[in-house]
């Protein structure tokens, strides 16, 4: 297996983009990457595209040959395949790029991933977000994504003491770090008093623990380490990539307040990177909802079990903080157009390791870690990225 | 609009709370599953009916859903381990100031919503809790 760099990124803004068509923002994040990576498009060999649900969102499937075709690819013939685990769909795209230069069979692969959400209403989007979990037998006794977050966060409250404060502060941090970044959807502050007087949606979740809808797309462009340095000054390799599964349903899982795809992953990430939690400098998790970002720190070993909520409360996972988490702004700030969300996280965090993060830009960042998941954890990709 | 057929072939299953048990480990399953995870080909399933009786391990009144999940606002879920072991989602027809963790539920057969006006109602099981004497 070869060693594999990034060597190109780009983003649309995320938010209503009511003026852009699904093709219209992957397409933009697209060319915005090729250009980052300085190639021309031509020596593209493959395209990954990550998307949970372009058929109900925008009634069109087939996306894969579509992107590629919008992209000015469609003469090259080129292999163009849509990949999809729910809300983990843009770290799927990632992983499977990732494989595809690391096996040796192609060089140049681009890795994307998109969503347009806004073309349906938002009750039409709020049900295709149960699709993630299971239809048959969570959908269909009630069960909404908050439903099942805020199950796991009154199981996190009552075992370990957790509190709604301490979920508050994750919104009100990850919008604190969003005010500095350009394709935020909500670049404003917010305070935990906010979050605590917003509407319950499902106790004892509020309103503004929860993320939101939203258009938008990334991607990022892979070629082997050894020919990084044609491409650019500053590549970012993948240092680990990995996938792994757990039950669809919230209810057959082992324990409620922990991922055990989440753990596996991480775990199984940090040996082939070789290095510890500890090590890492800045990390992008899937705060979905407030709950989720505090038992993602947990599981990916930045916190001991159950100390999530109070190291979040006392600032250390803000930019400055013993491990900053989310200094994009996260899901809940940048928006979740949800098979996007995967590829937008790797590139905060190359922008982060290459040291163009501005007013958001973490310290010394040297290795950085993502975390997505799908659904309620049935799906965890994690990847970590290094300078060296 | 779904088809009848889906509601249909899950009768069993939504009505009567039958799933499923591996013999060779003892493990219950629902809903029914055909492959017992831990000893896959070595197992061996048969059905077996629930008897309908458990305690909320976590729960959540919705206060917010989309429409076409039929649902009056607020209601509470809650997920139930069954008294046999195993765990289901289940909606828990109560006060919101009534549920707790570890609270006796019982199963009744209930309405569980309607494809529109002109569509079909469908049925299932939901959780009450147990009176305590």
């Amino acid at each position: 297996m070869r060693k594999v760099a990034i060597i190109g990124i780009g983003n649309t803004p995320f938010g209503e983009l009511w003026d852009r068509s699904f093709r219209d923002i992957a397409v933009e994040a697209g060319v915005k990457a090729i250009e980052d990576a300085g190639i021309s498009g031509d020596e593209v060999e493959a395209l990954y595209g990550g998307n949970m649900s372009a058929g109900r969102f925008v009634e069109q499937e087939h996306i894969g040959a579509l992107i590629a075709d919008y992209s000015g690819l469609a003469e090259l013939h080129i292999p163009a395949t849509r990949v999809e685990a729910a809300c983990a769909s843009g770290g799927l795209a990632l992983h499977l790029a990732f494989l595809a230069v690391a096996s040796g069979w192609y060089d140049i692969v681009i890795a994307a991933g998109v969503e347009k959400m806004t073309d349906v209403s938002e009750d039409v989007a709020n049900d295709l977000l149960v699709s993630s979990v299971d239809r048959e037998w969570e959908a269909i006794c009630g069960a909404t994504l908050p439903a099942l977050f805020a199950q796991m966060a009154r199981a996190h409250m009552q075992k370990y003491g957790t509190t709604e404060e301490q979920m508050a502060k994750v919104a009100a941090k990850n919008h604190a770090n969003a005010v500095h970044n350009p394709i935020a959807q909500y670049r404003r502050q917010l305070s935990i008093d906010a979050v605590l007087a917003s509407p319950i949606v499902a106790d004892p979740l509020h309103m503004l623990d929860c993320s939101s809808i939203a258009d938008g797309a990334s991607a990022v462009v892979l070629c082997p380490a050894e020919d990084a340095r044609r491409y650019t000054d500053s590549p970012i390799y993948v240092k680990a990539s990995v996938q792994a599964s757990d039950s669809i349903a919230l209810h057959d899982r082992r324990e409620i307040t922990t991922m055990d795809a989440t753990v596996f992953a991480a775990r199984e990430a940090y040996k082939r990177a070789s290095i510890e939690p500890s090590q890492i400098s800045v990390a992008e998790v899937h705060d979905s909802y407030t709950i989720a970002e505090i038992m993602a720190i947990e599981d990916l070993g930045f916190f001991d079990k159950g100390k999530g909520g109070v190291a979040t409360l006392e600032g250390e996972t803000e930019i400055g903080g013993k491990i900053p988490i989310n200094p994009s702004g996260g899901l809940k700030a940048c928006g979740h157009p949800l098979g996007a969300t995967g590829i937008r996280q790797v590139t905060e965090i190359v922008t982060q390791l290459r040291g163009e993060a501005g007013k958001r830009q973490v310290p010394d960042a040297s290795t950085g870690l993502t975390h997505n998941i799908g659904g309620t954890g049935g799906t965890a990709i994690v990847h970590i990225l290094s300078t060296t | 609009m779904a088809s009848t057929a889906k509601f249909w072939r899950e009768q069993a299953a939504r009505y009567n709370l039958e799933g499923t048990r591996c013999l060779t480990c003892g493990s219950f399953f629902f809903p029914p599953r055909a492959i017992c995870p831990r000893c896959r080909r070595k197992g061996e399933i048969v059905p077996y009916r629930f008897k309908g009786t458990g305690e909320v391990i976590t729960y959540t009144t919705v206060h917010q859903a989309p429409r076409n999940l039929n649902r009056q606002i607020p209601y509470t879920l809650a997920i139930i381990r069954l008294d046999e072991g195993t765990q289901l989602l289940s909606e828990v027809i109560c006060d919101p100031e009534e549920i707790h963790t570890g609270m006796r539920v019982r199963a009744v057969f209930r309405k569980l919503g309607e494809e529109g006006e002109r569509g079909i109602i469908y049925y299932g099981t939901k959780f009450v809790p147990i009176l305590q004497t």
